[in-house]
């Protein structure tokens, strides 16, 4: 009956409880389709750091990651990948040589990172044989093909089948230089990528850094789904007790720092939200308990005891915030559920985005279990908020406030 | 049987350094079904009597002895649940709650007292009904006349089965047709269900009907006249 009394009280004022109500609504779609933007903005960061970049398991010499000297290689890339390609949860594993290089073009120069790879296999690891706007993943040109950013097109003034010299120094100290004709020109989100990584095969590299195919500096693990990433790490630590074994998150730890945060920054922002709501939620509820003390002055002198009015106040406000908050979720869930399909472009400013690795279109993603924390956190502000009118309640002396003139 | 046992209290109020005695030694008793007013002009200490009575406020010294319940040694919640379960009350402002209706503004001090809903359904028709108001329980207060509202008071007093009733200037608020028709019924009451009821009030037409009438001036008893 209480809960019944306070949902009809809420509905005393209609103009008050509407204009607070339509306030937590406009507050919580604001938080609610925020956390579904960043949310939606991170996962594509993390899908293009996985799919793209980095894979979800990475493995090298112990030193390699610290000191990229070509000379700290591994030198049983075929042996590794075969094992590690039979783990459960393991879709393909890609060698790698990598060398950092001078590429020069008949204009420019610039430092690169040059990938060598096996393309049939690396195409199933990595998404760049999709990302190419132009040309085809190095196929079509006949000798040394290489695959290059487009960025890093630009800034050579280069296109498809035009000639560009790799500057290199192989495990002897020698210098090498050799000529590559550009095959094709791939766009991710990230730039930075775009212009300091190109991709040779593996064979046309190897030679030259007087390498056999064996002689590796990587192995890209992907996998069949994130979940497999704690079990696979763990097995290929046991199998591989001497080498580097890394996660997507440990290898890019700038992305791995924005997941990890992702959650603690979009509820401090909720919070803060709320917190602002909190007031108007008091001086509302206030008001509510200030114009009924004769009314409360009645029913404490009738029998009812100080915990059923605060359980009272308690309730409306809860569920005044409540319902706000629930308009709120409704709102921003179709807008999500609107931009989800349709993405939100953001290529005005798009210059910054791409330049820190994240799309300049984001698909907001909807996630329910974010929906139920909000709806947690709108009743423990409704809670908080009822504290102090019903303390000003429980202050009443019945005798009283069953005679004050309203 | 004894219903209250006031023994010589008092009420002292320090206001300003000056003490006021409101109630200056009263003492009094109150049978099982009877129809008193307490009358006296303002500031005789008619309203401080009735919120002692009440549990509404203590005195400052003797004793108010409900059936066998010394209240005035009762506090907090002990003294919020004797009163739910023992005395009803009529207000002036009827003070019913707006957004319920007739029925459930009867019916809300029983489930207080937890009382099964099936049992309240049953004793709010019944008390309804016994006030004239069958046919209105489901009329929120803004649709009911003065009368009617302070009806639905009456039957929402009765609701917990109280020992007494203290009715404070119930007829203030009511025009002559309205007041007749809810004393006719609140003396109904008392004869048929021996309901013991208690006035303040200043309103000739409830003196009439009392059967005793108690007078206090200057927060002492002036005259306890019972009529025959």
């Amino acid at each position: 009956m209480l809960l019944q009394i306070a949902w009809k009280n809420i509905w005393r004022n209609k103009v008050r409880s509407i204009v607070i109500l339509s306030a937590i609504a406009l507050g919580i779609f604001a938080g609610m389709f925020n956390m579904a933007f960043y949310y939606g903005m991170v996962e594509q960061r993390i899908e293009t750091a996985i799919k793209t970049e980095a894979s979800h398991i990475q493995i090298h010499n112990k030193e390699y990651l610290t000191d990229p000297d070509i000379r700290l290689y591994m030198s049983n890339g075929s042996e590794m990948t075969g094992c590690i390609k039979k783990l459960p949860y393991v879709k393909e594993a890609s060698k790698r040589t990598i060398v950092n290089a001078m590429i020069a073009s008949a204009e420019t120069g610039s430092g690169v990172r040059i990938v060598g790879i096996d393309p049939d296999i690396e195409k199933k690891v990595t998404d760049i044989h999709q990302r190419l706007v132009t040309g085809e993943y190095l196929e079509g040109i006949r000798r040394n093909p290489i695959v290059i950013g487009e960025k890093l097109a630009e800034k050579l003034n280069v296109k498809v089948r035009s000639k560009v010299v790799i500057t290199l120094q192989n495990v002897n100290g020698e210098m090498m230089y050799v000529s590559f004709r550009v095959a094709g020109i791939f766009k991710t989100s990230n730039t930075v990528y775009d212009e300091s990584t190109v991709f040779v095969k593996n064979d046309d590299i190897s030679g030259l850094l007087a390498l056999t195919n064996d002689d590796i500096h990587e192995i890209a693990v992907l996998l069949k789904s994130n979940e497999g990433i704690d079990q696979t790490l763990a097995d290929i630590r046991n199998k591989y007790p001497d080498r580097d074994v890394k996660t997507w998150a440990e290898i890019l730890p700038e992305v791995g720092l924005v997941e990890e945060s992702m959650n603690l920054s979009m509820f401090i922002f909720m919070g803060i939200i709320l917190f602002a709501l909190l007031f108007g939620i008091i001086n509302t509820m206030l008001m509510a308990v200030l114009e009924r003390r004769k009314e409360l002055g009645m029913l404490m002198a009738v029998g009812m005891n100080k915990l059923r009015v605060f359980t009272m106040i308690m309730f409306e406000t809860i569920m005044l915030s409540l319902s706000g908050g629930i308009v709120g979720i409704l709102i921003g869930v179709g807008f999500t559920l609107l931009f989800s399909n349709r993405g939100i472009d953001l290529s005005t400013w798009g210059k910054a985005y791409e330049y820190m690795g994240y799309d300049t279109i984001v698909y907001p993603i909807l996630n329910l279990d974010m929906s139920f924390q909000v709806v947690i956190m709108v009743i423990i502000t409704g809670f908080l908020a009822s504290l102090y009118p019903a303390r000003k309640a429980l202050k009443l002396n019945p005798a009283e406030a069953i005679r004050i003139d309203i | 049987m004894k219903v209250i046992d006031i023994k010589n209290v008092e009420k002292i109020y320090n206001d300003s350094e000056v003490k006021v005695h409101a109630v200056n030694g009263v003492s009094l008793t109150f049978e099982e079904g009877e129809f008193t007013a307490i009358v006296g002009p303002s500031g005789s200490g008619k309203t401080t009597l009735l919120n002692m009575l009440g549990g509404l406020d203590n005195p400052t010294s003797g004793e108010i002895i409900i059936g066998e319940t010394n209240i005035s040694k009762l506090k907090g919640s002990r003294l919020i649940d004797f009163r739910l379960h023992n005395i009803g009350f009529v207000f002036q402002a009827y003070n019913l709650i707006p957004v319920l209706t007739a029925k459930e503004n009867t019916e809300f001090v029983m489930h207080m007292q937890g009382i099964k809903k099936s049992e309240r359904e049953k004793r709010v028709k019944e008390l309804l009904s016994s006030v004239g108001l069958g046919d209105r329980i489901d009329s929120r207060p803004a649709k009911l006349s003065g009368g009617q509202q302070q009806r639905v008071a009456v039957a929402r007093a009765l609701a917990s089965k109280p020992k007494f009733i203290l009715a404070d200037e119930p007829t203030a608020n009511l025009d002559s047709k309205s007041t007749a028709n809810l004393l006719d019924i609140m003396e109904k009451l008392n004869k048929e269900e021996n309901i013991t009821f208690i006035f303040s009030t200043h309103d000739q037409r409830v003196v009439k009907k009392a059967h005793r009438v108690i007078t206090l001036e200057d927060g002492k008893i002036l005259s306890d006249e019972v009529k025959s």
